[in-house]
């Protein structure tokens, strides 16, 4: 399969419009175990990367990712804006000079963005993070691959995955972020984070399925 | 001398530690805020953050103590000061008093190491006796 700038910029807005959506679920979510701002935050943070991806729209995949990790940085205002940009900007970081990508360099682009969300957060798989959607579908993806499914079937895989993951965090103890200072309270919730995590790999797989439907047409 | 960094997610709270840590510092200690983002709202940003660390760097101080309020303060904190050019510490104590406690010893010429263990010794202060 082949990814060009034009997909990525589809994933980037469909993700902005997909939050917009979700923002006051997201924002729900965030209110028993959290500060009640991760929608409203990611929606002002993607909104911004919206406005800015024409600037960027004929530069490298590298430079879009990485304009659209700034921006996250600089405009979400909670913890989300620097573990979000940072694995946007480590996927930029990767794809530097790209125009095209093959499915191997999706793959090590999703790597890189996870070890970014692990570095930053000093977290693990198991703390009630976004790394808990992010993690398994990433696993599944490869797996998948090494199995010999196409990138359509593997990403299929992977967003099963995610939610599953994302699910698993509702009887997970926090131990990252504000929703760790209710300690055992934090129980019974499905994080927020997990959760937007998790909006980001359904948009990633149907812009997938789309690729291939117009391959094969 | 070590300068001081208060990072808040709101403005006014940065704004208003930064005054009360100035007026025990009789103004021998350099003080920023780095509160809310750039629009005033509440919320921590790198990149304010780091407009306010790189200001600070540019001045003549040997070091630079970090106080913050919590959550995203952290993530976003270390965000800015990757790369800081001059020694610094990112505190784990209450912002008010740490700051206050750290403001005493930088001014009257601790290093790095002593300004960041008063503003830590804090975490243990008493306020109510007896």
């Amino acid at each position: 399969m082949r990814i060009t700038t034009d997909y990525v910029i589809q994933f980037l807005d469909t993700v902005a419009a997909r939050i917009k959506e979700q923002r006051a679920y997201l924002t729900e979510l965030d209110s028993p175990i959290g500060d009640a701002d991760h929608g409203t935050n990611l929606d002002r943070g993607f909104s911004a990367v919206v406005a800015k991806l024409p600037t960027v729209a004929d530069k490298d995949i590298g430079t879009i990712l990485k304009t659209t990790g700034m921006t996250l940085v600089s405009t979400v205002g909670g913890s989300s804006g620097p573990l979000y940009g940072t694995a946007f900007l480590r996927a930029g970081t990767v794809l530097s000079d790209r125009y095209d990508l093959a499915d191997e360099d999706l793959v090590a682009a999703l790597e890189a963005a996870l070890a970014g969300i692990m570095m930053r957060g000093k977290a693990q798989p198991g703390e009630k993070t976004m790394i808990d959607t992010l993690a398994p579908a990433i696993d599944a993806l490869k797996s998948a691959r090494a199995g010999g499914a196409d990138l359509v079937t593997a990403v299929r895989e992977a967003t099963v995955a995610a939610e599953l993951g994302m699910q698993a965090t509702i009887p997970m103890l926090a131990t990252k972020g504000r929703a760790s200072y209710l300690g055992e309270r934090s129980i019974g919730h499905q994080d927020p984070g997990a959760t937007s995590a998790y909006l980001m790999i359904t948009v990633l797989g149907e812009v997938v399925e789309q690729i291939a439907a117009k391959a094969s047409s | 001398m070590i300068g001081m960094l208060i990072v808040s997610h709101s403005r006014k709270i940065a704004e208003g530690v930064q005054e009360l840590a100035e007026q025990m510092g009789q103004q021998q200690v350099l003080i920023r805020a780095a509160g809310g983002m750039s629009d005033g709202t509440l919320g921590t940003s790198a990149e304010v953050i780091h407009a306010a660390a790189t200001q600070l760097g540019s001045t003549p101080i040997d070091g630079l103590l970090v106080l913050l309020d919590l959550g995203s303060a952290v993530l976003s904190t270390e965000m800015a000061l990757e790369g800081f050019a001059k020694p610094f510490v990112i505190s784990d104590a209450p912002l008010v008093e740490g700051a206050i406690m750290a403001v005493i010893e930088a001014a009257i010429g601790g290093d790095l190491e002593r300004v960041a263990a008063a503003a830590e010794r804090t975490k243990t202060l008493r306020k109510l006796l007896g």
